[in-house]
């Protein structure tokens, strides 16, 4: 198992995902690669030029990682722009992100949110672990 | 994970987990299903769920749960949940994200026979007229002004765009607009995606289709409705796109910490909630009316442009080209309603997520026409499957909270379906069984492929049968437009 990924698991209506990494700044990374996947996300062929910059402030871990995860949804459907970097630091329950990304070529499917279902971000056999749901 | 034997069977189509099942139940579930649609259900967490709903605060007897239920977020597709108004709560993930997504019908007097030739023409145009697909843009962009009073008007702003008429609003739930809708509760963020996406489609599971009226089964209900077998007919599905997305996202994450302010403990975060006489309650349920609003104007705008697509390629035929509507009904939607509770009138919120109003004969919310006969109820099918017309009851008002199924509902997850079918090979299947279908991907097409769904028949034989709801005619398709 690597260190650090993201596997999609069976649900009946929508999409979940599995993500693990050994620390909370790579599983949020590993969640938006995951979710980029899911969708089917194809980006321009040019160089990364597009950067957004986040600064998201939340009660605990689940809300800063669904609160990141719609943040990039939200410039997926606004701006057509995809992101493929994602340098970001947590501290404490405030998060600092750069997102780096293009415009969109293709994309499969869309999301339309990222959930809280049954979502816990814990500590497991491959570091820290969490379950995802997205409607689409 | 609850068992069979955990569950009450009250008749062939009737089940109930009792309220001492799990601790934290407040109320008891009932299930309008059959033996094998529970053995199915029991799969997955869509029962789990409707047990979770049945904890939330100020819910009254009983969570309904219909046969077409599957596993969602936090709250089953096919629930229904009403709350003590007002003293109960509001939870934006009880409605889902796409708030008011639903399904509109209209008729023709075109006999399949005669239209076949164009058909393929029809598909061309409706595909060109109606915009479809991911992140879809229409050709109306909204100031900020126009989309506050998209919100506050609802399909009534279309009226006054020349896009709808007073019959269009007369034959939609609420006339088309719901009171109380507040444009100043949504975000910035959801005003912005709102204002590129009115009279879109969008992807997923929606589509439009037309179908032929192929059996009916309550002749005075068809023509109360004007449903003639052997005629064509138009259904659009789809919802209040990024704008009510955003919405709910935005308050289930802003709910996060008003559970905790009002000491409100939930088996799952999802089911994030508020007293609805609160101020975040209040809130929420302006900015949702005025996403279910918003849903309601956009698919009389995409019936505008289907209109257009109908005149188009049967104008000058000798065939009459006119749709008029049947009705439009939401199926994900919170709403303030008065019912009968042990004998007594009761003011409850219900939340219905993948479940359909389906208000019986006399109901005064009803336009007069169908006041006689009950409200329509549109259960769209799987795609390239039979879609139903069905009337609600006296007995969906007595027992299920004036409601009843809204579709087929899926059974095999939409990862498995991508890898069991091909997107090309279906197509081609159903365009072999006289099918137009247009769509824009491949492998969107292959997740909503008919397998992956409930047999919709089956559905809607359980409702039939329960008695809260009565079957009238049943459609098959012949055109597919999917985004």
């Amino acid at each position: 198992m690597n260190q650090a990924g993201f596997e999609e698991l069976q649900h009946t209506a929508d999409w979940a995902l599995r993500v693990w990494a050994p620390n909370r700044e790579e599983l949020f990374r590993q969640a938006a690669i995951g979710m980029n996947a899911l969708m089917g996300l194809k980006l321009q062929d040019e160089p990364v030029h597009k950067k957004v910059e986040l600064y998201l402030l939340a009660e605990d871990d689940e809300s800063l990682l669904v609160g990141f995860l719609n943040e990039i949804l939200f410039y997926l459907e606004i701006e057509r722009i995809g992101f493929e970097d994602f340098p970001l630091k947590l501290n404490g329950n405030r998060l600092i992100a750069e997102l780096w990304g293009k415009p969109i070529r293709s994309i499969e499917k869309p999301i339309k949110a990222v959930t809280f279902h049954n979502l816990v971000v814990q500590r497991g056999e491959d570091g820290l672990e969490a379950r995802l749901v997205f409607d689409v | 994970m609850i068992r069979i034997q955990d569950l009450n069977k009250i008749s062939e189509y009737e089940w109930e987990i009792p309220r001492s099942y799990r601790q934290d139940m407040r109320v008891a579930v009932r299930l309008f299903v059959t033996r094998r649609l529970l053995e199915a259900a029991l799969q997955d967490l869509s029962i789990e769920q409707a047990i979770n709903a049945a904890t939330l605060p100020g819910v009254v007897e009983p969570v309904v749960v219909m046969p077409d239920m599957h596993q969602g977020y936090g709250f089953p597709i096919g629930g229904v949940a009403a709350t003590r108004y007002p003293s109960g709560v509001i939870s934006p993930g009880a409605i889902g994200y796409d708030i008011n997504c639903g399904v509109r019908l209209l008729a023709s007097t075109i006999p399949l026979e005669a239209a076949e030739e164009r058909l393929d023409d029809l598909a061309n145009a409706l595909n060109q007229y109606c915009p479809s697909g991911v992140g879809s843009e229409g050709s109306i962009h909204l100031t900020t002004a126009e989309l506050e009073a998209v919100c506050r008007q609802g399909a009534r702003w279309a009226l006054k765009k020349g896009m709808a008429s007073e019959e269009d609003l007369h034959r939609t739930e609420e006339g088309g607009c719901l009171q109380g809708a507040d444009p100043g509760k949504v975000s910035q963020r959801a005003k912005q995606r709102g204002m590129l996406q009115l009279g879109t489609l969008g992807a997923g599971n929606h589509f439009i289709e037309v179908d032929v009226v192929d059996q009916i089964f309550d002749g005075e209900a068809a023509a109360a409705m004007g449903l003639q077998e052997g005629m064509l007919t138009l259904m659009i599905h789809c919802g209040s796109r990024g704008f009510g997305h955003q919405i709910c996202t935005d308050y289930v994450q802003d709910l996060q910490s008003a559970v905790k302010r009002y000491g409100i403990q939930l088996p799952d975060r999802e089911l994030v909630c508020a007293p609805l006489d609160s101020p975040e309650g209040q809130n929420y349920l302006a900015a949702m009316r005025s996403a279910a609003n918003y849903a309601f104007c956009n698919r009389q705008i995409l019936a505008h442009h289907a209109r257009r697509a109908f005149e188009e390629v049967f104008a000058g035929s000798g065939l009459r080209w006119q749709l008029h509507q049947v009705y439009d009904i939401a199926h994900n939607m919170g709403k303030v309603e008065t019912h009968d509770v042990n004998g007594r009138k009761m003011k409850v919120c219900v939340h219905r997520k993948g479940a359909t109003r389906a208000f019986g004969p006399g109901n005064p919310e009803l336009p007069d026409v169908y006041k006689p006969i009950g409200q329509p109820v549109l259960v769209p099918g799987s795609m390239g499957t039979a879609s139903w017309v069905l009337v609600g009851t006296e007995d969906s008002m007595a027992r299920s909270w004036g409601s009843t199924c809204h579709g087929a509902g899926r059974v095999l997850s939409r990862h498995k379906a991508k890898k069991d079918f091909r997107g090309e090979r279906l197509r081609n299947d159903l365009e072999q069984s006289g099918i137009h279908v247009r769509a824009g991907s491949m492998s969107g097409l292959a997740e909503e492929a008919p397998m992956a769904y409930k047999d919709v028949d089956e559905v809607v034989e359980t409702v039939n049968g329960a008695g809260i709801a009565r079957k009238v005619a049943r459609l098959r398709p012949v055109i597919v437009i999917k985004g």
